[in-house]
């Protein structure tokens, strides 16, 4: 019997080595990095925090866009080329070696700050600018997170820039970022030092709806803030609902949402290597519902807790409460979310762990109008779609059959829609 | 019952999902190029990096065992249409009760002196993808020979991979004998845009080289030098064995509107299948004729009726569609042609006195149940133009202003 050589050689990028303009960009992001971290151990760098801003922010959004600015000259269209011959987006050893880097960078930004050292002098002109006060450590990686948001931003602006639909999703994402995550709760600090995000409701920021949190809102003489009670409130139980019965969770997950506009932007390049077989989306179900029943019931904890005086379960809800913070929301979020995006795929914490994702999920798969059609028999079963779906979803097991795909954990994100090379699939809200 | 069907492509697998749907039989499907099914087009996204071969097969591989449906990994050399068995390479044998042959088609070599070579490649198969990238490695230069659905892919994988092409066309223009001027100067243009070197109204003489190949000679006698030669001119049906086993063969292999050849209890569908003097060459028909053999096996015995034409395909990055019958030379048709200023975006509606009948778009995406169901109905084209909106399938904030 004939063998067959089905594992092809794995030899395309050295041949196509990177254009000038691209090395030096590349290599002015990792300079960036180093002067980063060099800044942890003080020194001249730090003493001068303008130089030092400009050494790393500055150094990597040019370097970046070295990069990226070019590719606009291409002809627009899908161009994966490569995609999985090249060790960084096909889990090689630089592809690890970014993993680890940014596993690190979680660990400590969340459990040794210690060791960031003067690392906060770099964004401090910026947070002086904005907020007023010295940097901390969370306007740091806020700052770092927004940066790499606008440049990854720029990259799928010019990767998808024949897709209307992606153009206007990615610059809302990068607005939504820059507006509502970044500079507006800034200045809310600034002026009624109360920092508060518009776009983040219950549950993926469990303690907006926690007693304490909420009483706090509405005690307050500053009319802004009692209506950031308001908003709370009616976005998590009225806004939620309708507008996902309307668009589909999309409206959330891949407009509007942090950890969307991160993986949305950033993690584009590692979107294939989410899990597509069927054991992941039994794990995934168990896992993101079980995160949800867990955060339901510490909130109901909370309120049974308080409205009892406190008394009847004691500093048993409040530490619970931590253990959810530590958990889901660092642990879960931050290290396995970002840190793995490279080895799992950018959405790992919003298929695996969101809970707000999971409501979403739930109400866009039972009371909503959005779901993917499919274009009669023209699938050819390429599996350019659920390779490029970055929920692991088996987006062509649909598409072959002709049948419209409803998925709980679909974030809309458009991408197998544009990948499919015999235009099979439309997102729709029928 | 036993049925066993040779060829794991998209024919013999619907035909088996479909009996397996219906019925208990026990399912063999044997095959030789592949343990499993996997998606030909998509070979070209191998090759380009888009995908992995992993990830062109359209089933995870329990979905097997848990359908009951048995694979083997060998080559039909023999059929006894008696005894009703089938001898593989390995030298086992297996009865049947029912014998499906799904041998699908490979590329067709017109006995081009030089067609041998090293670096002279056809593009169907798993094997040929694997040479193809044994020769690619330093390659620089590359002909395309055919310009045809297969030859775009051909130019646009090699391209992609920095090999330069140069792409031999017979017609004067591309794809010409299929397509319309207007969509053949179009695509023509995007292919040049891309930086591919098209000859028009060009033939093949000779390929030229001692072992491996250096160029080629065309008919007028210029010659080209390359690395590697892609024959894309066509491909053929493979039907040696049904040949060797005495069943009917003409360009395929002969069968009825109920898929049975010449042979009682074997039946033929795909690309191997030649129904009405026609043979399909493609994925789609291929897959319904998977479908309905496999209601006739079990019992459902209603003859095959072609439903209305339709087809696709990728330029580079110019969609392609097509719905009902759009004749390249527009005999008898009337078109009304709608084309975007500066953007490589097309759609043509045909009608015949007033009755709709075909669609071409490019760049474009049209609804396939619509305009099936507008040129089954006969509908007539005014209620197609004032409808035009619910045909559209782009995406979201696509601006679909068809100023016709
Ligand atoms: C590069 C390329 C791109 C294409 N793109 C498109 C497209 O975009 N749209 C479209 O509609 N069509 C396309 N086609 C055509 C489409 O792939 C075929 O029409 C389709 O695959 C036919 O399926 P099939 O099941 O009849 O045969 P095949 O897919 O050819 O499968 C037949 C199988 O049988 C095996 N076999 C043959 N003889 C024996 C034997 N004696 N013993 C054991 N096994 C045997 C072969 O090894 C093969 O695996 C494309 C084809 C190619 C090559
Ligand atoms: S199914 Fe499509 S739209 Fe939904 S998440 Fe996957 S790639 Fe995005
Ligand atoms: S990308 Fe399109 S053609 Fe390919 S499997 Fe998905 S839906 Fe089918």
């Amino acid at each position: 019997m004939t063998t067959i050589n089905i594992m092809l050689p794995k030899e395309i990028t050295d041949r196509h080595q990177l254009p000038m303009h691209e090395r030096i960009g590349y290599g002015m992001v990792a300079l960036a990095a180093f002067l980063l971290l060099l800044g942890a151990f003080g020194g001249p760098l730090t003493a001068s925090p303008v130089l030092y801003c400009l050494l790393t922010i500055g150094l990597s959004t040019i370097g970046g866009l070295m990069v990226i600015l070019p590719r606009f000259r291409q002809l627009p269209g899908i161009k994966n080329n490569g995609v999985m011959t090249s060790g960084l987006t096909r889990r090689g050893l630089l592809a690890w070696m970014l993993g680890v880097a940014f596993t690190a960078f979680y660990v400590i930004l969340y459990w040794y700050p210690e060791y960031l050292g003067s690392m906060t002098a770099s964004v401090d002109p910026i947070s002086w600018t904005l907020r007023g006060a010295p940097a901390d450590r969370w306007f740091l990686y806020g700052t770092l997170y927004t940066v790499a948001v606008l440049i990854m931003g720029i990259r799928m602006l010019a990767k998808y820039r024949h897709s209307p639909y992606h153009l206007v999703r990615t610059a809302s994402v990068m607005l939504s970022q820059l507006a509502l995550a970044f500079v507006l709760p800034a200045i809310l600090v600034r002026l009624h030092s109360h920092e508060f995000y518009f776009h983040y409701f219950w549950p993926l920021k469990p303690d907006y709806l926690f007693p304490s949190s909420l009483q706090a809102l509405f005690a307050s003489d500053d009319k802004l803030i009692v209506f950031m009670g308001f908003w709370t409130v009616m976005m998590s139980f009225i806004a939620v609902p309708v507008l996902t019965y309307f668009f589909g969770k999309r409206w959330y997950c891949s407009w509007v949402c942090g950890c969307g506009a991160l993986a949305e932007t950033m993690g584009d390049p590692f979107r294939q290597n989410s899990d597509k077989s069927l054991k992941a989306w039994k794990a995934e179900r168990w896992i993101v519902h079980g995160v949800l029943v867990f955060i339901v019931l510490t909130t109901a904890l909370i309120w049974l807790n308080s409205w009892y005086g406190g008394e009847i379960l004691g500093s048993w809800s409040a530490s619970w409460a931590k253990a959810y913070g530590f958990y889901i929301g660092s642990l879960f979020s931050g290290v396995i979310g970002v840190g793995f995006y490279p080895i799992m795929g950018s959405r790992v914490w919003c298929r695996f762990g969101c809970p707000q994702a999971a409501i979403l999920g739930l109400l866009q798969k039972w009371f909503s109008r959005f779901r993917i059609t499919t274009n009669g028999g023209q699938c050819i079963s390429c599996g350019n779609c659920s390779t490029y779906c970055e929920m692991g979803i088996d987006v062509r097991s649909y598409a072959q059959r002709g049948v419209d795909i409803k998925r709980a954990s679909c974030v809309g994100c458009g991408v197998c829609a544009s990948v499919c090379p015999r235009g099979v699939l439309k997102l729709e809200n029928q | 019952m036993h049925v066993v069907v040779i060829g794991n492509g998209v024919a013999g697998v619907t035909a088996a999902r479909t009996i397996r749907k219906r019925s208990d039989a026990k399912i063999t499907i044997v095959s030789s190029e592949s343990p499993h099914f996997f998606s030909r087009p998509a070979l070209m996204y191998i090759y380009m990096g888009h995908l992995e071969f992993e990830h062109t097969k359209p089933y995870e591989d329990h979905f097997w065992r848990k359908n009951r449906i048995d694979l083997l990994h060998a080559r039909v050399d023999a059929i006894d249409t008696t005894a009703r068995s089938i001898t593989m390479n390995n030298g086992s044998t297996l009865t049947y009760d029912a014998l499906v042959l799904a041998t699908g088609s490979r590329t067709a070599f017109y006995d081009w002196p030089g067609q041998n070579l090293r670096g002279v490649h056809g593009f169907t198969t798993l094997q040929d993808l694997a040479a193809i990238e044994a020769s690619s490695v330093g390659a620089r230069k590359a002909i395309v020979v055919g310009g045809g659905l297969i030859g775009v892919e051909a130019a646009e994988m090699l391209h992609a991979r920095g090999i330069d092409v140069t792409m031999l066309v017979r017609e004067n223009a591309y794809w010409r004998n299929v397509l319309p001027p207007e969509e053949s100067a179009m695509i023509g243009a995007h292919l040049a845009r891309h930086g591919i070197d098209i000859r028009y109204n060009t033939e093949l003489r000779s390929i030229d080289g001692t072992e491996c190949v250096r160029g080629v000679t065309l008919t007028t006698g210029e010659t080209i030098a390359s690395n590697m030669v892609m024959i894309c001119t066509g491909v053929r049906p493979t039907t040696d064995l049904a040949l060797r086993s005495g069943i009917a063969v003409q360009r395929g292999i002969v069968v009825n509107e109920f898929f049975e050849t010449s042979a009682p209890h074997v039946y033929a569908v795909g690309d191997c299948a030649e129904q009405n003097g026609i043979v399909e060459l493609l994925w789609y028909s291929a897959r319904a004729h998977g479908e309905h053999v496999g209601a006739v096996i079990c019992g459902e015995r209603s003859p095959y009726a072609r439903d209305v034409f339709y087809n696709s395909a990728k330029f580079f990055d110019i969609e392609y569609q097509t719905y009902g019958s759009v004749p390249a030379k527009l005999d008898g048709v009337t078109s009304i042609v709608w084309q975007h200023a500066h953007k490589d975006r097309f759609l043509r509606i045909v009608h015949r006195d007033g009755i709709v009948c075909g669609f071409n778009a490019l760049g474009l995406r049209l609804r396939a149940e619509i305009c099936m169901q507008w040129i089954r109905a006969r509908t007539p084209v005014d209620v197609v133009l004032r409808d035009l909106k619910r045909a559209n399938f782009n995406e979201e904030f696509f601006a679909w202003e068809v100023a016709v």
